[in-house]
């Protein structure tokens, strides 16, 4: 057992236990703490990767802004208490199995079919650089994504003016 | 010289319609009627100015040519052959028909000023006059069947229009559906029979001959060998035109599908006029004459059907005009009959001594036909406008609320005069001459046909003079003492004057006499009048006014009333023309409404109807059953979608 | 000796997870946050397919880049709808929401 498969199992375990934290929990703000050690560890997993630029690029966005939106909008809303218990047995029953039965599923296909993936040997250091990653976001030839790159610009701006729209007080 | 101007002819009243028609609104009564009579005055003098330098042209071998000045290739149908055609054609019937619609449409343009003043929905009674006299006027000059046809319906529709003009009165409504369902169900004969010719000669045209003269590049796309199709076709031909000749006979009244005309009266009294003088009436005539050559050279025994078609309606309707008392009424039988007049001498037409061939003196019928046409249009139009002055002057139609009126209307008495003179056929009025050529006709075809068509001829002046001598002489009505009724404003009585001098002079001015201007073969034809003939029509005619006069004339009519008495059936079976608008009801409402139409309408409703019914219903229903799906609960929603694709994926899995 | 197998795993754990809460919870800013989770298992799986079965392209890094960034813009849209809503109703229960479906 290397440093690596050590990381590895640890960031496993954070993750599952903190998803299922996520949604078993009563209090909504802790879910979305529950959630931010999730995307953390998913962070890790991306190090681990050797994605180093994704992984920091998932803190960044995911756990510095969008976990702390869902925040603020928690407190906005004077976090209302969501409590799993207020369901109907049958529906968190019905819920419960068709998840369960769903991960069934797809452990079963990933344990049967034969995937002809490298094992994972630990990197030393980044797979791809940020000259690499910078070059192919703002070409134009077959490996560019130029265009995708514009497009979620465009969102992004139409996403800020949608949203100041939709939330300005009238 | 070309006839470009022509256009205007019919342009000029389309515009009029439009303007008066969309303006109606915000045109004043005098602005719309202004509008209207001037475009007309305008089309009537182009008109006549068309007439005089066509008729003053020169001839080409002995005939007046076939004008086309416009000739526009509207829908080919394939490359060669079949196409519809729009145009103008000028040849001698259409150029005097232009002068007789527009000067007679004229003239009551004019009258309506004074007889519609006040009405309400006067601009829309000028808005329809236009259109009518331009869907005329299109007819005549029409270059092909089916331009023909076309403006053939435009009329149907503004009759419908005119005669329904009182739109809140239910007699109007009644008289102008049934002018038009009539008419439409004659039409479709009409269509049929268009189609069958079209369809065995592969043209439409009217230039049989192709001898006309196509102007400034009007030429047809396809010119077709007449001589050859038509031989071809020999022998659907005489089927083809009697179809045609149906849809003639429901414009121009014949019997049986007169029964629209008398009902017609319901319209206003200038658009009778119109209708029964110069315009609608008259287009079977002109249908028949169109197609003379085709009739007179490959059917003449079906020709002489028709002639005989005419003789019997002619004699249906002077025997019911002989006791009718509502004065319009009796113009309407009498504008029937003398339709019928025309028919006849159309259709007793034969082709020449060699086959194939046009013989003037043998076709002498159809000069004389266009000829009554003529003066017909002139004398029919002065006494329907004088009825019209009359009803003005005592707001009524029958004859027993008038009586003596010729101290109270001299202008109108005069004219009405003159007008029953001529169609009595008393020279030197115009009426005699063309009567007179007419009786020629017949009696060349055969003396039994000139017999009947004489006799006639002495019913017709006979019952004239009985509604003369009822308006104007006998005893005055008491109604007059508490209302007097006094002669009509200039612009009323004006136009009888015109009308009457045409009346008058029609018959002889005409330089070198009607048969130079129009005969049968196009070459000038020299009317002599055969003495014996003239003779005879001349004294029977006086013979039945002079009974007339012995009868109606004096305040009370002892022999009258005793032969109403002593016929008493025989006046009621008149009176009530014979039953047979009786029978057309009993035929449509019992039989066909009640064996036919009811089943058809109950299956409709309840098969037809109610399998949509039931498809509306079924989808109502099952709307109704599923909507609980639609629950605006996102989470259930999300739970199908995820079953539903755990579904997918298990079985892709197996 | 890390398989592939171990992060997909991962991912349908989390996938898994995602699912329940988005038939479960109430307030539909926890629904919100279980979407997270699920757009984040998908992520990772892109990740992962690209390092290990395909290393020689960048399609799925970059994919999951852009997955990042269309989250975010989803989730601030959501949340200002939410925020919307909860002026209106004082409620940002899903079950009080129905009414939206007209």
């Amino acid at each position: 057992m290397d440093s690596h498969n050590i990381a590895f199992v640890i960031l496993a375990v954070i993750v599952s236990c903190m998803s299922i934290m996520t949604v078993a929990t009563k209090s909504i703000m802790r879910s979305a703490t529950y959630l931010f050690f999730t995307l953390l560890g998913t962070a890790g997993l991306y190090f681990l990767l050797g994605y180093t630029f994704l992984g920091a690029v998932q803190i960044m966005v995911y756990a510095g802004g969008i976990i702390v939106l869902y925040v603020f909008a928690i407190l906005l809303t004077r976090g209302v208490k969501d409590k799993l218990s207020e369901n109907s047995v049958a529906k968190i029953v019905s819920a419960g199995l068709l998840s369960l039965v769903g991960l069934g599923v797809f452990l079963f296909l990933f344990m049967t079919y034969q995937f002809k993936a490298q094992v994972l040997t630990a990197p030393t250091e980044s797979i791809l650089s940020m000259d690499t990653i910078g070059t192919a976001l703002l070409s134009a030839d077959e490996k560019g994504y130029l265009l995708p790159f514009e497009v979620v610009s465009l969102l992004l701006l139409a996403c800020i003016v949608g949203g100041l729209v939709i939330a300005r007080k009238r | 010289m070309d006839y470009q101007y022509t256009l205007l002819i019919i342009l000029l009243p389309l515009l009029s319609f439009l303007i008066i028609g969309l303006g109606e609104r915000w045109l004043s009564h005098k602005v719309a009627g202004l509008i209207g009579t001037t475009s007309l005055g305008i089309t009537a003098i182009l008109s006549a100015y068309t007439a005089i330098s066509y008729f003053t042209a020169d001839r080409v071998e002995g005939i007046y040519q076939t004008l086309v000045p416009y000739n526009f290739n509207w829908l080919p149908f394939h490359d060669m052959g079949l196409h519809f055609d729009m145009g103008i054609m000028l040849d001698p019937i259409s150029v005097m028909m232009l002068v007789i619609i527009t000067s007679v449409s004229l003239m009551v343009h004019i009258y309506s000023f004074g007889y519609m003043h006040g009405e309400r929905g006067f601009q829309r009674f000028y808005a329809f006059l236009s259109l009518f006299t331009m869907s005329m006027l299109g007819l005549v000059v029409a270059t092909n069947l089916f331009q023909m046809y076309m403006f053939w319906e435009l009329v149907g529709v503004c009759s419908y229009l005119l005669i329904g003009f009182y739109y809140t009165e239910k007699a109007a409504i009644a008289a102008s559906k049934k002018a038009f369902i009539v008419t439409r169900f004659a039409d479709l004969a009409f269509l049929i029979g268009i189609l069958v010719f079209g369809y065995y000669t592969q043209s439409f045209a009217f230039d049989f001959t192709q001898s006309a003269v196509y102007l400034n590049g009007a030429a047809p796309a396809v010119t077709v060998e007449y001589s050859k199709t038509l031989a071809g076709a020999a022998f659907i031909l005489p089927t083809a035109l009697f179809l045609m000749f149906i849809g003639g006979a429901g414009k121009s009244a014949m019997f049986p599908l007169h029964i629209w005309l008398p009902d017609a009266m319901e319209g206003p009294t200038p658009v009778s006029a119109l209708i029964h003088a110069a315009t609608m009436v008259v287009a079977g005539v002109i249908q028949v004459a169109r197609l003379f050559p085709l009739w007179v050279e490959y059917a003449p025994e079906t020709l002489h059907i028709v002639a005989w078609i005419g003789a019997a309606t002619a004699f249906y309707a002077a025997a019911v005009a002989c006791v009718q008392s509502d004065i319009k009424r009796v113009l309407a039988f009498s504008t029937i009959s003398q339709i019928a007049f025309m028919i006849v001498a159309l259709g007793v037409c034969m082709p020449g001594h060699e086959h194939g061939v046009i013989d003037n003196h043998a076709s002498l019928g159809y000069m004389a036909s266009l000829f009554h046409l003529f003066t017909h249009a002139m004398f029919k139009a002065t006494l329907f406008l004088g009825a019209g002055c009359i009803i003005h002057a005592v707001h009524s139609n029958e004859m027993s609320h008038m009586g003596g009126l010729r101290k109270y209307m001299p202008i109108t008495h005069i004219t009405f005069l003159i007008a029953t003179l001529a169609i009595a056929g008393i020279p030197p009025f115009s009426g005699f001459f063309s009567k007179d050529e007419i009786l020629a006709a017949a009696f060349h075809y055969s003396p039994i046909m000139g017999w009947v068509m004489t006799g006639i001829a002495a019913m017709t002046a006979f019952y004239m003079f009985r509604v003369y001598y009822g308006i104007f002489w006998g005893k005055e009505n008491e109604h007059y003492k508490e209302h007097t009724p006094h002669e009509q404003p200039l612009v009323m009585t004006l136009p009888l004057i015109f009308l009457t001098l045409f009346t008058f002079v029609g018959g002889w001015a005409i330089p070198g006499s009607f048969g130079s201007l129009i005969s049968a073969t196009g070459e000038a034809y020299h009317i002599h009048l055969d003495p014996q003939i003239a003779i005879t029509s001349v004294v029977i005619a006086v013979c039945a006014i002079a009974l007339a006069t012995w009868m109606y004339a004096r305040p009370t009519q002892p022999v009258a009333d005793r032969l109403q008495k002593n016929f008493s059936s025989l006046h009621t079976w008149a009176y009530h023309r014979f039953y047979i608008d009786e029978v057309y009801q009993f035929v449509t409402h019992r039989i066909i409404f009640a064996y036919v139409s009811r089943p058809i309408a109950w299956f409709d409703r309840h098969c037809v109807d109610g399998f949509f019914d039931f498809l509306a219903w079924g989808a109502n229903r099952l709307g109704y059953s599923i909507r609980g799906l639609q629950s605006g609960s996102v989470q259930r929603y999300a739970f199908v979608f995820f079953l539903g694709t755990l579904l997918l994926l298990i079985l892709m899995i197996l | 000796m890390i398989h592939l197998e171990y992060f997909l795993i991962v991912s349908a754990i989390m996938m898994a997870a995602g699912i329940f809460g988005f038939l479960t919870r109430r307030s539909t800013l926890a629904i919100l946050l279980s979407i997270e989770l699920m757009l984040n298992a998908t992520d990772l799986n892109f990740a992962v397919f690209n390092r290990l079965l395909f290393p020689d392209g960048n399609e799925g890094f970059f994919f999951a880049l852009f997955s990042i960034a269309i989250s975010a813009a989803e989730s601030a849209i959501a949340i200002a709808i939410m925020i919307n809503i909860y002026r209106h109703i004082k409620d940002i229960s899903v079950e009080k929401l129905q009414q939206m479906k007209w």
